[in-house]
């Protein structure tokens, strides 16, 4: 692979997989609310 | 007080079903995401378009469209707790016909998709005795299809119309379960069950000979590539039909978010989700095609393409010719049912949770009259000697002309015409851990509509100008343009129908409200 071809893999896996990494410790500080108590039927 | 409204009496989520959890719901959302496109269909549009100089324009694209208009797609549903349909019903009663335009495009989608889904259910046992033998080409289209000439025909294709049977058995299954055992469940265990099985296929990719050469065509980038509009309109094409955006999938399934759930940080989790497996699908499908041009000594342009021809010609050769070629195989097309299983559960799931909302059915019931009438539409298409034919002009049409003008009019419609944005934002900003302001409405309302204009002209301005595939004239004009028009006339002729109960359409009090902000 030439140099230029490995540095924009590179760019391309930091940007979208580090995006969703960030993503998910984003989301992750907010907590999901456990709403055990209410019925989720699906009648 | 809360800036989002109480907009849903308690009742309604567990009358309608709902997700257990912020985590189904992005397993669900993300499963709708994943599909036959992001395998077939990116690393392809990737490697014409720039390479390894595509990844800005991709990136500016999920960013300036993709995620915006995923959060309006939130909005909708998660406001207003209904399928698309209901969700405009009680946004303005004469929107109405938006949502059913969605519901009737995506009917039309599920019929041709079961389709694809019965072939790679074949292509992943014939990958154990490479049935295909020296000729993938000749088989696929000879033996396996038996397609004759383009037209119409009833000959059934026994080898097909079993495997379609059973897709459209599995897909009942499932859509009988429910929101939760049934759409939720089944994502939150094929996902990660497609990230593995992918993953190892990709792992073997790498290590094979040419694998670097397929990587290299992939990622050297071209920066002329980025001043040429088509490039620019390929980005937002790729990112527009891959995130599942804009017929009434988001909108369904943000309607069975719980009220309080934060909608734009689960959003990026899955935009950054659906990229980051397209990202994986072009590492594992250049490094394989790599090989294959190295084993035929041809350039990886020769071999490089897209769609049926990627997976049902170019792959059988790599399985061919590879060691482990099985192990690949089975891998590759596993996938492919896989990712089109739970796409499949998401575009069904439109038209079931429409028909309750309005006819104020029972799941039973309401996917049984759903899936029955469109599984024998489906199989009385596809699985006869001319099914290819009318299965890539009805995709084409309902892509270009259904799915994108569909999603540029709502997204004028509601940027422009209802002014919601603004209460829009608000809903989403409440809880959430992004703040929905302005940059969103600029977006949404200016970046996105003429990044998703440009797409639509240019396809437009192509299909006018050369008959799609040099199709005979009629079958364009019945499959193409006559059933993107159709569903466009279904659409506003089922918003006249009367809602079964018109309560319905007043639990949420937000007409007057919106109208005035």
């Amino acid at each position: 692979m030439s140099g230029s071809a490995i540095v924009m893999m590179l760019v391309a896996m930091l940007i979208i997989w580090g995006g969703l990494a960030v993503a998910i410790v984003n989301l992750r500080r907010s907590p999901d609310l456990p709403h055990a108590d209410e019925i989720q039927r699906d009648l | 007080m809360s800036t989002t409204p109480e907009s849903v009496p308690d009742g309604a989520a567990a009358k309608r079903g709902a997700f257990s959890s912020r985590g189904v719901f992005i397993f669900a959302a993300i499963g709708s995401a994943v599909g036959l496109g992001n395998i077939w269909r990116f690393p392809y549009v990737a490697y014409e378009n720039g390479g390894g100089a595509f990844v800005i324009p991709y990136i500016v694209a999920l960013l300036t469209a993709g995620i915006p208009f995923l959060f309006l797609d939130y909005a909708m549903g998660h406001r207003f707790r209904g399928s698309a349909p209901l969700s405009f019903a009680r946004l303005r009663r004469g929107t109405e016909g938006l949502g059913w335009w969605q519901v009737g495009i995506c009917f039309m989608i599920a019929i041709y998709y079961a389709a694809v889904m019965a072939w790679a259910v074949r292509y992943t046992i014939f990958s154990v005795t490479k049935a295909w033998g020296d000729d993938p080409e000749g088989f696929f289209f000879g033996d396996f299809l038996k397609a004759g000439d383009p037209g119409v025909s009833t000959t059934p294709v026994w080898g097909v119309l079993i495997p379609l049977l059973l897709v459209w058995v599995a897909i009942v299954a499932v859509l009988l379960l429910g929101v939760q055992k049934g759409v939720g469940a089944s994502s939150a265990i094929f996902i990660p069950i497609l990230v593995v099985a992918f993953g190892i296929l990709v792992v073997r990719s790498l290590f094979l000979p040419g694998a670097a050469e397929g990587l290299d065509a992939l990622f050297t980038p071209n920066w002329g590539a980025l001043t040429d509009p088509t490039v620019w309109a390929a980005a937002y094409g790729q990112i527009f039909f891959s995130l599942s955006i804009g017929f009434g999938i988001m909108i369904t399934y943000s309607s069975y978010v719980h009220k309080h759930t934060d909608m734009p940080g689960s959003g990026l989790v899955v935009g950054f989700a659906n990229s980051g497996f397209e990202l994986l699908a072009g590492i594992g499908v250049f490094a394989a095609l790599g090989f294959m041009a190295q084993a035929n000594g041809v350039a990886v342009g020769d071999v490089a393409t897209s769609g049926i021809g990627l997976a049902f010609v170019a792959f059988p050769a790599i399985i061919s010719e590879a060691p482990a070629g099985a192990l690949i195989g089975v891998l590759f097309f596993f996938s492919l049912v896989i990712a089109g299983f739970t796409s499949m559960v998401s575009i069904v799931e439109v038209v079931i949770s429409a028909v309750r909302d309005k006819f104020e059915m029972t799941r039973t019931r309401a996917t049984i009259a759903v899936t029955i009438p469109m599984a024998l539409v489906s199989l009385v298409f596809f699985s006869t000697t001319s099914g290819i034919y009318v299965l890539d002009i009805v995709d084409h049409f309902i892509n270009q002309f259904g799915i994108l003008l569909v999603a540029v009019i709502s997204m004028l419609v509601l940027s422009w015409g209802l002014r919601v944005l603004p209460t829009f934002s608000d809903h989403l900003s409440d809880g959430s851990s992004i703040v929905v302001g302005a940059w969103w409405r600029i977006l949404v309302s200016i970046v996105a509509p003429i990044g998703l204009v440009l797409v639509l002209g240019l396809s437009f301005w192509e299909d006018v100008k050369t008959p799609y595939e040099g199709y005979p004239t009629w079958m364009l004009a019945v499959f193409g343009w006559g059933v993107a028009g159709a569903v466009i006339v279904f659409g506003f002729l089922a918003a006249q129908a009367k809602w079964r109960d018109p309560e319905t359409l007043s639990e949420v009090h937000f007409n007057k409200k919106g109208a005035q902000s």
